[in-house]
């Protein structure tokens, strides 16, 4: 199997995909980003830990227009994972209303955006309808 | 509170939003300068500070009108914050009278963006040969259109998508109808860019954007200007009765940012902030929604001015759809809701948007407001929120 490597550093590969979070160790805010400090409580000491791979969609938007290099239509969402609010992708269902709704259960999803010419494979994530 | 920390409008003036090919950033900027001296009787020689707003333009621009109007010596402070932009200049000239260390402040904001199209969403480049972790999420690829979307019309789909989720009653109807409302009210703004009623039938069948944003939905990228003259009480006192008179009073200057939050950093939270700016000034005026009798809020798209009606407790929390759906945000409703065509229909300069909300309050103060004119209206507040985020909230009076 070739080499993979995650879209973000987020994005945790191997046989249970999941995401991990930078949760300060002083309030248990959570971030996705590398981290100077707490936004919420100035703490400065994080630890990393596993976010749930199933969630509920609290947000979305159907996007049909977007930046030249970018396929249309897609779903972007805000997808609450049992209390960590994550962005996301919702993939593998078509990108429309009718199959795209608010609360709808979804799971994570990892999916390969190609090789590089090392034959490494970038591996992207979203969430798909869980039912 | 003594005539000394009163603080006034006392010139106010804004261009004609729109496209104006033959006219640079320093063309439209003096424009707006100029008709604001001139609306409050005054010139360069009687401005204490100048504070310019400008996004996109490279910096600099208070110089280079002084350059065209006046160089007086005068501090000038060039501000940027997002689609804030025009209230941060107007309240750091009102900060500096506050202060004590100006009577008399100018502020401005200007920008050129007919045909910028979409906004904070950068063209995808060819992915690169090798697989290389860069940035704060150590990213192999673009992650705009792959870990969700970084263009406004979608993230402020998402904010009033939210909202629907968590009130019910939102959906793509109402957000058209609210777009036909601030359409229709355009229609009587000969300053506005656009000027043609629209029925929830057409918008909703334009061409899609960001669901449940269709074109006539988003704002409206185009060129403008706005500039507003302000003073201390005590100052005006010693101005002419006639300029006593038109003078607007600014019962509350407020800006605020985004308190940290659960989620602010993946989907911004632009409810909070608002709230937080809307409460303080409420509390600076001594007065409270009900005493309003026009709103200009920052409909950047219809999703946005749905939870911004919550936001600014102009109805009971969870109850914006309720409230819009009553009728009381139209022109003859109880409380008009961007009478101006909002940003939709009358255009948004970035820069410029927070100066002309406050120009289109002052004109119904004024009882100046011609065929568009809010009867008797006394006190208005006039509202803008710049992603990332900062928002800026003016409460503004009748003078006595």
């Amino acid at each position: 199997m070739a080499n993979q490597v995650p879209l973000v550093d987020y994005l945790v590969l191997g046989d249970q995909p999941h995401l991990v979070a930078n949760e300060c160790t002083q309030c248990g805010a959570r971030y996705f980003d590398r981290r100077n400090a707490c936004a919420g409580c100035f703490g400065t000491e994080f630890r990393s830990v596993g976010v749930a791979t199933e969630g509920e969609v609290r947000a979305f938007t159907i996007v049909s227009m977007a930046a030249p290099g970018i396929e249309v239509p897609f779903v972007s969402a805000v997808v609450d994972c049992d209390g960590t609010s994550v962005r996301a992708n919702v993939i593998n269902t078509p990108p429309d209303p009718d199959h795209v709704s608010l609360g709808m259960k979804v799971r994570l999803a990892t999916y390969p955006m190609g090789d590089d010419e090392n034959g490494t494979v970038a591996v992207g994530f979203g969430f798909e309808p869980a039912t | 509170m003594s005539a000394q920390d009163e603080i006034w409008i006392l010139g106010i003036h804004m261009t004609k939003f729109g496209k104006h090919p033959d006219k640079d950033l320093v063309d439209l900027g003096v424009e707006a300068i100029q008709g604001a001296l001139a609306d409050g009787g005054v010139t360069m020689a009687d401005v204490g500070v100048l504070a310019a707003g400008n996004l996109r333009g490279g910096g600099g621009i208070g110089q280079q009108l002084q350059k065209q109007v006046g160089q007086t010596g005068i501090p000038v402070y060039n501000v940027a914050n997002a689609c804030a932009t025009g209230a941060t200049a107007l309240r750091t000239a009102i900060m500096a009278v506050k202060a004590g260390e100006v009577d008399v402040g100018l502020a401005v904001g200007v920008e050129k963006l007919a045909g910028a199209g979409l906004l904070a969403g950068a063209d995808r480049d060819e992915d690169s040969n090798v697989w290389e972790p860069s940035g704060r999420y150590g990213a192999v690829a673009e992650v705009d259109g792959r870990i969700g979307t970084a263009t406004m019309p979608g993230v402020f789909a998402q904010i009033g998508m939210e909202y629907g989720h968590r009130y019910g009653g939102a959906n793509f109807e109402l957000f058209a109808k609210i777009s036909e409302k601030n359409h229709f009210h355009s229609t009587l703004n000969p300053l506005a860019a656009y000027t043609k009623a629209m029925s929830a039938d057409e918008i909703m069948n334009d061409v899609m954007i960001a669901y449940p944003n269709t074109r006539p939905m988003c704002s409206a990228n185009c060129d403008g200007a706005a500039a507003a003259v302000v003073l201390n009480g005590a100052k005006l006192k010693t101005l002419s009765k006639q300029q006593q008179r038109r003078a607007v009073k600014v019962s509350a200057s407020i800006l605020t940012t985004d308190p940290w939050e659960e989620a602010c950093q993946v989907l911004p939270n632009v409810n909070t902030l608002t709230r937080n700016a809307a409460n303080q000034a409420y509390e600076q005026a001594g007065v409270g929604p009900e005493d309003l009798d026009l709103v200009e809020l920052h409909d950047c798209f219809a999703t946005a001015e749905l939870v911004h009606y919550d936001n600014l407790m102009l109805c009971e929390e969870g109850g914006a759809a309720d409230f819009f759906n009553s009728g009381v945000t139209w022109r003859d409703g109880r409380l008009p809701v961007n009478v101006s065509g909002g940003l939709q229909s009358k255009g948004h300069p970035i820069a410029a948007t927070g100066i002309a909300n406050i120009w289109e309050v002052c004109q119904h103060l004024r009882d100046e407001g011609k065929q568009r004119q809010i009867e008797g209206a006394k006190v208005g507040l006039a509202h803008v929120i710049g992603l990332g985020s900062a928002c800026g909230v003016h409460i503004l009076e009748k003078a006595a």
